[in-house]
């Protein structure tokens, strides 16, 4: 019961502002808060490997990225001068291909999106599993230092790479179908409809992970957050349990670049920036960092704020002093603050400091 | 033929030999501890038995199976608990999901399982909680089942990590100097629960100074100095052995 009501309680609050936003007429709203949640998406589940799990990432843009650029390419890559090799006509033979036109008029034949999709997620968790097996031994700022260099080396592919479009990234990515008539798609009819498969798929998102925070598996993770050496002679398979929950959470970011891409109609290499994957990592930070509802909750908040455009040019530069002030100031995320006693203190200026004393403490 | 058996065990920190061709076993059923001035490798040698160092040279056999070179997690699923010297809790954990993470090996809820919410789970999930209640209850800290366990007194953190070891349902229990820091009452509850483990039938090697302990309580004792075992055998021949009260009074 005590775990259902926040979930019930964000649920009227998705309804609530889409309501709004169709009575206030202020429909462009939506936008923004539709690829919000797709962000947030990414968001919980890094937040577990890093609040529960204990493993830093600052590569999670790069599975974003590799979600996103690969379902992009395969359904914007002309294959018409390849059909008649036997690959092709396999590929056509499973229904995996869909013929159609360009804008030109001129005939196309790509990858039906939903299987582009599904390659995109295998690619993602794929490349997180070959990368987890060495990467994962290590600790700290060793993993901090490795993971970010795999997101360099997938910003400087994308970049660098004719397939993905370079600095221009791919556009004219076109709809991802889920059910007759209706469509991942950044069309103006579909706006609402868009709106709750985001917070649909953040949703069940947010459900399959509180569940798992919930079970033996998440004991199993937090154990190796508390001592891994404890945790091995409790019989847990620490490098296991590392690896599946990093793969996990990379599934989670590519299927939020996957919707994303194909929602914004076309992906560019800012996405696989490193600057992006930071400010994940920030965002994780400000939430309390063990914390799904207030990694969420931030996920959601800085994201909207960002891409209404509120932080101007400073964008970047926010999420960096984010995470400054965070570290020093509230290691535990602002949530974690004591803000009651805060306030109290406020009135009472009698000198009293204990309450507050925990905030400073830069210990967690 | 011996539940544990370790022949030649050797380790070497860069020119320290801090476990020394050791070789002994432990009978099935029984309580025998290890003793020997602090520094004489008896942490070493719970490390080496339980995987979490890796051994110069020898061996250790358990249930006549050899189970050196195997990871610590693969011992512990053979049958091998342990608790440390210095408390290793989970932090940000309360007492009572400390212990739940020592049911484990004893549930197998994996991801796809667990994120499901699968109804079998639910029934794991809930014998995995009175399992552990029932330990701390054993331990009398059932009252602070939901309090963060490093928050918790001294005595107590030992008492979970003693409920922990023990929610593996481990055929061998190793204790490295479970009565350090207590009191003579909290050591004398110590030792009848250990005597108590050993009815329950898990056979039992523990390090410990407390010599009243030891004696009261160990069916064998084992002695090592600087790596070395100098004496082994019961109680009552160690406290007479000649190089045993050399190394404990000097000479
Ligand atoms: N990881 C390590 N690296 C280097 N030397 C070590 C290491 N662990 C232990 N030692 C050394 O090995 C020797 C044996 O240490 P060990 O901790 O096994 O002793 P002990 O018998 O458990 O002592 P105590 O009664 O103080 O717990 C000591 O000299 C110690 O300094
Ligand atoms: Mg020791």
């Amino acid at each position: 019961m005590k775990k259902l009501l926040p979930l019930a309680a964000l649920i009227v609050f998705v309804i609530v502002i889409q309501k709004m936003t169709g009575w206030t007429d202020t429909r462009f709203y939506l936008t923004q808060l539709t690829m919000a949640a797709y962000y947030a998406l990414l968001i919980v589940g890094l937040c577990v490997v890093m609040g529960y799990a204990g493993q830093i990432s600052l590569g999670h843009a790069g599975f974003f990225a590799i979600g996103g650029y690969v379902s992009a390419a395969l359904t914007t890559i002309n294959l018409i001068a390849y059909q008649d090799r036997v690959v092709i006509r396999m590929l056509d033979g499973f229904g995996l291909l869909v013929a159609g036109q360009d804008i030109y008029g001129d005939a196309i034949l790509v990858v039906a999106p939903w299987a582009a999709c599904i390659a995109a997620v295998v690619c993602a968790g794929t490349t997180a599993w070959v990368l987890g097996i060495p990467v994962l031994k290590l600790k700290g700022h060793y993993l901090a230092m490795a993971t970010l260099g795999f997101g360099i080396i997938i910003y400087r592919i994308v970049l660098a790479s004719a397939v993905f479009g370079e600095a221009d990234g791919i556009s004219e990515v076109p709809p991802l179908p889920l059910l007759p008539g209706l469509t991942v798609s950044g069309d103006f009819g579909m706006r609402e409809e868009n709106y709750y498969i985001a917070w649909g798929m953040l949703i069940i998102g947010m459900i399959l992970l509180r569940n798992l925070i919930d079970s033996r598996v998440g004991r199993a993770l937090r154990s190796i957050h508390g001592s891994e050496e404890a945790a091995e002679s409790t019989g847990v398979n620490t490098a296991r349990f590392k690896l599946k929950v990093f793969v996990l959470s990379a599934v989670f970011a590519a299927v939020a670049g996957v919707f994303l891409t194909h929602y914004n109609g076309g992906i560019g290499p800012s996405e696989a920036s490193v600057m992006k994957s930071v400010r994940y990592v920030a965002i994780v930070a400000v939430g309390g960092m063990a914390h799904l509802w207030g990694a969420l909750i931030m996920g959601i908040v800085l994201n909207f704020l960002s891409l209404r455009g509120v932080f101007g040019s400073y964008d970047d530069a926010v999420f960096g002093f984010i995470l400054i002030v965070i570290m020093l100031f509230a290691p535990n995320g602002i949530l974690s603050l004591n803000w009651r006693g805060y306030f109290l203190g406020l009135f009472r200026r009698s000198g009293q400091t204990e309450e507050t004393g925990r905030a400073i403490d830069g210990t967690p | 033929m011996a539940l544990l058996e370790v022949s030649g065990l050797h380790k070497k920190f860069g020119g320290l030999h801090a476990v020394n061709d050791v070789s002994f076993g432990v009978e099935k059923g029984a309580i025998k501890a290890v003793i020997g001035p602090n520094g004489a490798g008896k942490t070493t040698l719970f490390n080496l038995i339980t995987g979490a160092l890796a051994a110069t040279s020898g061996l250790v056999s358990f249930n006549g199976a050899p189970i050196q070179n195997r990871k610590p997690h693969q011992i512990a699923a053979c049958g091998i608990a342990r608790t440390f010297q210095n408390i290793k809790l989970f932090h940000d954990m309360t007492a009572l999901e400390n212990v739940m993470v020592g049911r484990h090996l004893r549930s197998r809820a994996g991801f796809l399982a667990s994120m499901l919410n699968m109804p079998w789970t639910l029934k794991e999930e809930r014998q995995i909680r009175e399992k552990s209640m029932e330990l701390l209850a054993l331990f009398e800290i059932a009252a602070y089942a939901d309090v963060e366990a490093t928050s918790l007194a001294f005595g107590q953190q030992r008492a979970v990590e003693f409920a922990r070891a023990l929610a593996l349902e481990p055929a061998l229990l190793l204790l490295d100097e479970p009565a350090a820091g207590l009191n003579m009452h909290e050591t004398a509850e110590i030792g009848k629960l250990i005597t108590r483990i050993r009815d329950l039938g898990i056979t039992v090697l523990l390090v410990e100074h407390d010599m009243s302990l030891v004696m009261d309580i160990s069916d064998e004792i084992v002695v090592l100095s600087f790596g070395e075992k100098i004496a082994e055998g019961v109680p009552a021949d160690i406290q007479n052995d000649h190089d045993v009260i050399k190394v404990y009074l000097g000479e």
